[in-house]
C-alpha cells in the first residue's frame, strides 16, 4: 500500500466514520442502560404481571437477531406510521436490544447482594428506599460495572451492523473505500481502529473497577 | 410494678410449614441482662429475630416499652431504631468504612448531620476501644474487629434494648476473647440486653437471668447462677454438661 495514499486519503476517510461509530455506541448504550434499569426494576420490584412483561421483552430481544431488529425498525416501522432515519433507527434498534442484556446483568447484580445486607439495614430501621439507596445499589453497581463495560465494548462492534442500512459509520466507510480502491487489506485497518477503541475502554474499566473496588473484597474471596 | 421493657406473649413463628417457636412467653425488665441458651435448632435465634420483626411471627404479641410491634412500616421503623441488633455474621456494610457503618443510622433515623453523627460514632467506637479502626473497611478487619464494629453500630443510636444473636459463634476461639471483653464492657453500662450465646462464663458473670429454650419452648428460666449451677430440668442439665465439655475442649 502506498504510504502517502494511506495516510492522506484512506485513513482520513475511514476516520470520518469513527465519531459516528462512537455516537452510535454511546447513545445506544445510554438508551439500553435507561431502559435496562427500568426492566430490571420491573423484574425485581414489579408486580407479577409487570415482571412478566419485562421478562417477555427481554426474552424477545435476546432471542431474535439484532440484524432482524434493525431491519424491522428501519424498514418495517414505516408501515406502522413510524419513520426513522437510518442513524436514529440504528440507535433505537441497538439500544432496545442492549436493554435486554443490561436489564439481566443489572438484575443479577442486585440479586447477588446477600439477604443479610437487607436484614442489617432493616434492623437499623432503614426504609426500603433507604436500604436500596445506601446499601444495595452502591454494592450492586460495583458488581455490575465489569459486565456493563463488556456490553459497551460489544456495542462498539455491533454498531457496524448499522452500515447495512446506510449509516456512514466506520465500517460503511471501510466498505466504500474497499470498493473504490479494490484493496481488501483496508478491512484490516478497520479492524485495527475497532481494536484501538475497544482496548483502552477495557483498560479504563479495569482502572475504574480497582478505584471503586470495596477494600478487602478480593482478599475475602480467597 | 413497672412495665417490662420487652414483653413477649404466646409467640409462634417458623419457616414455611415448619413451626420453630411454639408459644414463647418472655419478659425483660429495664436494665436487665438476659442470656438465652439452647441447642442449635431450638429456635433461640428465631426468637431474637422476631422481636424487631426481622422474622415475622405467626402469632403472639411483642411489646417494646409498652408499644405493640406490628407490620406497619412507620411503627416498625420507630421500634427498630430503638433496638440494637448484633448478628452472628456481623453483617457490616462492606462498601462503607467502619465509622460510616456506625454513623449511618444516626444520619438516616435521627436526621443528624454527617459531621455530628460521625462524632457520636467515633466516641462509641473509642469507648469500645476500636477508635483506630474508624477509617478501615469491614473486609480489611478480622472477624473479632468486625463484630466489635457491629456492636458499635448497634449501640450508636443508644438503644433501649440490645439484642445479640450468637455474637461470638462465627469466631475462632482466640478472636472470641476480644468480643466477650466488649460484651462485658457493654453489660457494665447497665444497658438492657438479650443475648443468645454459648458463652457460659459470660452468662454466669454478667447475666441477671438465664433462659433455656429447647424445641421452640422455654424449658427453664431463672437467676443466672441458679440455672447454670443447679438446673431444675434434666434437659437443661444435659445441655449444660455438653456445652461445658465442648467449651473445655475448644479451650485446650
Amino acid at each position: 500500500m502506498d504510504l502517502n495514499r494511506f495516510l492522506f486519503e484512506i485513513l482520513p476517510y475511514l476516520a470520518e466514520g469513527i465519531p459516528v461509530t462512537l455516537q452510535l455506541t454511546v447513545l445506544s448504550f445510554a438508551l439500553g442502560l435507561a431502559l435496562g434499569s427500568l426492566l430490571a426494576a420491573a423484574r425485581v420490584f414489579g408486580s407479577a404481571p409487570l415482571s412478566v412483561v419485562a421478562r417477555s421483552y427481554i426474552e424477545f430481544f435476546r432471542g431474535t437477531p439484532l440484524l432482524v431488529q434493525i431491519f424491522f425498525i428501519y424498514f418495517g416501522l414505516p408501515a406502522l406510521g413510524v419513520k426513522l432515519d437510518a442513524f436514529t433507527a440504528s440507535i433505537v434498534a441497538i439500544g432496545l436490544n442492549s436493554a435486554s442484556y443490561q436489564a439481566e446483568l443489572l438484575r443479577s447484580a442486585i440479586k447477588s447482594i446477600p439477604e443479610e445486607q437487607y436484614l442489617a439495614a432493616e434492623s437499623l430501621g432503614m426504609s426500603t428506599l433507604q436500604t436500596y439507596r445506601h446499601i444495595i445499589f452502591p454494592q450492586a453497581i460495583r458488581v455490575a460495572t465489569p459486565a456493563l463495560v463488556n456490553e459497551f465494548v460489544a456495542l462498539v462492534k455491533y454498531t457496524s451492523l448499522a452500515s447495512i442500512i446506510g449509516v456512514a459509520e466506520l465500517f460503511r466507510k471501510t466498505e466504500y473505500m474497499v470498493s473504490y480502491t479494490f484493496m481488501p487489506e483496508i478491512y484490516l485497518v478497520a479492524a485495527a481502529i475497532y481494536l484501538a477503541i475497544c482496548l483502552p475502554t477495557s483498560q479504563f474499566a479495569k482502572t475504574l473497577e480497582s478505584k471503586y473496588a470495596i477494600p478487602g473484597f478480593k482478599r475475602a474471596l480467597i | 410494678m413497672s412495665e417490662p421493657l420487652l414483653l413477649i406473649d404466646g409467640l409462634k413463628a417458623g419457616y414455611g410449614s415448619v413451626e420453630v417457636l411454639r408459644g414463647v412467653h418472655l419478659s425483660v425488665d429495664k436494665g436487665e441482662k438476659v442470656v438465652i441458651l439452647g441447642p442449635s435448632g431450638s429456635g433461640k435465634s428465631t426468637l431474637l429475630k422476631c422481636i424487631p420483626y426481622l422474622v415475622r411471627p405467626w402469632s403472639g404479641e411483642i411489646r417494646v416499652d409498652g408499644e405493640l410491634v406490628n407490620s406497619d412500616p412507620s411503627t416498625l421503623r420507630r421500634i427498630r431504631s430503638s433496638i440494637g441488633f448484633v448478628f452472628q455474621q456481623y453483617n457490616l456494610f462492606p462498601h462503607m468504612t467502619s465509622i460510616r457503618n456506625v454513623a449511618l443510622s444516626l444520619e438516616l433515623n435521627r436526621r443528624l448531620p454527617r459531621q455530628e453523627s460521625e462524632k457520636i460514632a467515633y466516641s462509641v467506637m473509642s469507648m469500645l476501644g476500636i477508635g483506630e479502626l474508624a477509617g478501615k473497611y469491614p473486609l480489611e478487619l478480622s472477624g473479632g474487629q468486625q463484630q466489635r464494629v457491629a456492636i458499635a453500630r448497634a449501640l450508636a443510636i443508644d438503644p433501649k434494648l440490645l439484642l445479640l444473636d450468637e455474637p461470638t459463634s462465627a469466631l475462632d476461639p482466640e478472636l472470641r476473647y476480644e468480643v466477650v471483653e466488649t460484651l462485658y464492657q457493654v453489660a457494665k453500662q447497665g444497658r438492657s440486653m438479650l443475648i443468645v450465646t454459648h458463652e457460659v462464663d459470660f452468662a454466669e458473670a454478667a447475666a441477671d437471668r438465664v433462659v433455656f429454650i429447647d424445641e421452640g419452648v422455654i424449658v427453664e428460666e431463672g437467676d443466672a447462677r441458679e440455672v447454670l449451677e443447679r438446673p431444675r430440668k434434666e434437659r437443661t442439665e444435659r445441655f449444660l454438661k455438653r456445652l461445658r465439655s465442648k467449651v473445655g475442649n475448644a479451650a485446650t
